[in-house]
């Protein structure tokens, strides 16, 4: 089954090209765009099952054998976000058939879009460090694309700031990997675990730095997150919930790669750090969303806060620490991904993203009121929802090693993140509509953005009523990384 | 000669840092293209430097001794071309950008995120430059 390793990167550049081929017939583009995005989401499932079973998918490509080749290896860290890629590609295809925020249907939209997945199903797969700084160059540059599309003035504004703050830092991982080539002479994963051993410990400790910080960058984590909020907010829906639930969450599954696996066991003085690093992402990610009256600001402010959680579970490390990361990964991608589809939706009824601006949501749509603090409250922690079991695994792991700060940051954060999103609720469900005259649309067409939320909602329930199998699957994942 | 390029890489990282922090746009695009030169020179020197010796292992022996290590020369030529493609994509956006917000000034760039005008309350957003119900009529 070793063809199909290369099946998240094959599927969607396959996609991509015929997509392209097929920009005058707006028809024929979205059916070839959605029959990509199941054919992932089936090989997705595959290989899943094959790195639960014990057997990942892996392969060297071009017969070059396993330190000079190119090599893809599928374990079940990876296997799993491979899967969660596919599905927020899914969701994200399905709402843009909607009228919640799409935005104006450039021809090249989908390419780019399954540009994207690829970049990042290229990044989950690969088990060479090159190899991974070129597919956060093909996230980079299908981004890009994305942002640029519409044309608004603030839309070419916050591109430009994300252009430079992230080529700082895919230069930074540039350096730090030819460093790193330097130093040890290898770039595979498995390789360079075994040479990086034999480092002497300042050395050690100083690639980790220049590599980490490079990851960091592109994770949004304190204090090099001022990208993500400055930019996100003015994408279209499908396409911000795409960017929100993946394109961080690749940053930090590096920094696992890193520390957890390939580097294991990370010197102390790079751990402290990151845990600490975990804790002021938390912190600001927090403080910014609390000030901030745009749901799509709120919401991007608390994926640098949610960034933390996750970078703290890193730092604990350890198989209880990785566990908790990979549980909190996928917990938090479906989760962040469906709050920001809920605004688009409530954008298309309220008439804003600005909670001034907004209201009366309860009385037209009761159940969208239900079906937003599904997501909300399962980001914020209540149990019994995903985002309870998530937080209870990350913080027992954290009182374990004693670390009774970092805890109580942690807690103070979940507080906050409750005002946000009992503040988006209030404002758009509860409270009147400011403008007297105000009328619903009529005529709004959210069928398949209604599809996208639930189905998503239901994932977060599934995880929420079942936490074992999942927790399940990540410690057997944590077992088979180096860490 | 490990000395002299470092010495390049250290010019070259200290000019693109300061061209990057500038407020003018078009320098700050030219100081991440200097960046990107200087990753590249690291990158460079991550195979060996000195030697003019063909990178090809003599018949009868195992290990490629004094030679260069070829593959960091083609980590880089892949880098380049990123690199290439990147500061072409920065180049146009930028036209762009400087034509329709007319100006180069990083300071006056505040369409995406308006500063307050209010110490305490955040600012409401221009509806021009936000997404709007029914969308304007010459959208592209």
């Amino acid at each position: 089954m070793n063809a199909l390793v290369a099946t998240p990167v094959l599927v969607p550049l396959a996609t991509v090209v015929l997509t392209t081929l097929a920009t005058r017939r707006p028809a024929l583009q979205q059916l070839l765009s959605l029959v990509g995005v199941l054919t992932f989401l089936g090989c997705a499932v595959v290989l899943v099952a094959l790195a639960a079973a014990d057997q990942p998918a892996q392969s060297a490509f071009g017969s070059w054998v396993a330190p000079y080749g190119i090599a893809f290896h599928l374990d079940r860290t990876g296997a799993a976000l491979v899967l969660v890629t596919a599905l927020m590609g899914a969701a994200s295809l399905l709402f843009l058939a909607s009228d919640a925020d799409t935005g104006p249907r450039h021809p090249l939209l989908l390419p780019l879009v399954h540009g994207v997945l690829a970049g990042v199903g290229g990044a989950f797969s690969t088990a060479d460090l090159f190899n991974l700084y070129v597919w956060f160059e093909v996230m980079l540059i299908c981004s890009l694309g994305l942002f640029a599309l519409g044309g608004r003035l603030d839309q070419l504004d916050a591109s430009f700031k994300y252009l430079v703050l992230n080529l700082l830092g895919t230069l930074l991982l540039l350096m730090a990997v030819g460093a790193v080539y330097g130093a040890t002479g290898h770039l595979n994963f498995a390789a360079l675990g075994g040479a990086a051993d034999a480092l002497p410990p300042a050395l050690a400790t100083v690639l980790l730095s220049a590599l980490l910080l490079a990851f960091l960058i592109k994770a949004g984590a304190f204090p090099l997150y001022a990208w993500l909020p400055a930019s996100y907010h003015t994408l279209p829906a499908p396409i911000l919930a795409l960017f929100a639930g993946l394109l961080t969450k690749v940053g930090v599954y590096a920094v696992l790669r890193t520390v957890g696996d390939v580097f294991a066991p990370a010197p102390h003085v790079v751990m402290e750090a990151l845990g600490w690093v975990a804790a002021a992402t938390m912190l600001f990610g927090v403080l910014g969303a609390a000030y901030h009256w745009d749901m799509r600001r709120i919401l991007a402010f608390h994926i640098v806060s949610q960034i933390g959680y996750i970078l703290l579970a890193v730092a604990l490390a350890g198989d209880a620490g990785n566990a908790a990361t990979l549980f909190y990964t996928v917990h938090h991608i479906i989760v962040k991904a469906n709050l920001f589809l809920i605004a688009a939706m409530i954008w298309r009824l309220a008439g804003s993203y600005d909670l001034r601006r907004i209201g009366g949501l309860y009385r037209l749509r009761p159940v969208l009121g239900v079906l937003f603090l599904v997501p909300a409250l399962s980001l914020v922690g209540i149990p019994p929802l995903s985002g309870f079991w998530a937080k209870l695994i990350v913080l027992q792991e954290a009182l374990a090693q004693g670390r009774y700060v970092w805890t109580a940051v942690a807690l103070v954060v979940s507080v906050l993140t409750l005002y946000s999103m009992m503040k988006i609720w209030m404002e758009a469900f509860w409270k009147r509509h400011p403008d007297a005259g105000w009328r619903p649309p009529a005529d709004a067409r959210l069928g398949p953005a209604w599809a996208a939320t639930l189905g998503l909602a239901s994932v977060t329930l599934l995880i929420s009523l079942d936490p074992q199998t999942l927790l399940t699957y990540a410690q057997a994942a944590a077992r088979t990384l180096g860490g | 000669m490990t000395a002299v390029l470092a010495f390049t890489v250290f010019s070259t990282v200290t000019a693109g840092l300061y061209l990057a922090l500038s407020r003018d746009l078009f320098r700050c695009v030219i100081g991440l293209a200097l960046l990107g030169a200087a990753a590249n020179l690291v990158l460079f020197a991550a195979g060996r430097l000195d030697s003019p010796l063909p990178a090809v292992v003599p018949s009868g022996e195992q290990v490629l001794t004094d030679a260069a290590n070829p593959l960091p020369q083609a980590l880089v030529l892949t880098a380049i071309v990123i690199g290439f493609a990147l500061v072409c994509y920065s180049l146009v956006l930028l036209l762009r950008l400087m034509h329709d917000a007319r100006t180069d000034d990083a300071l006056a760039l505040r369409h995406a995120e308006p500063v307050p005008d209010d110490p305490v309350k955040p600012p409401a957003g221009d509806p021009d430059c936000d997404v709007r119900w029914p969308p304007p009529p010459d959208s592209r």
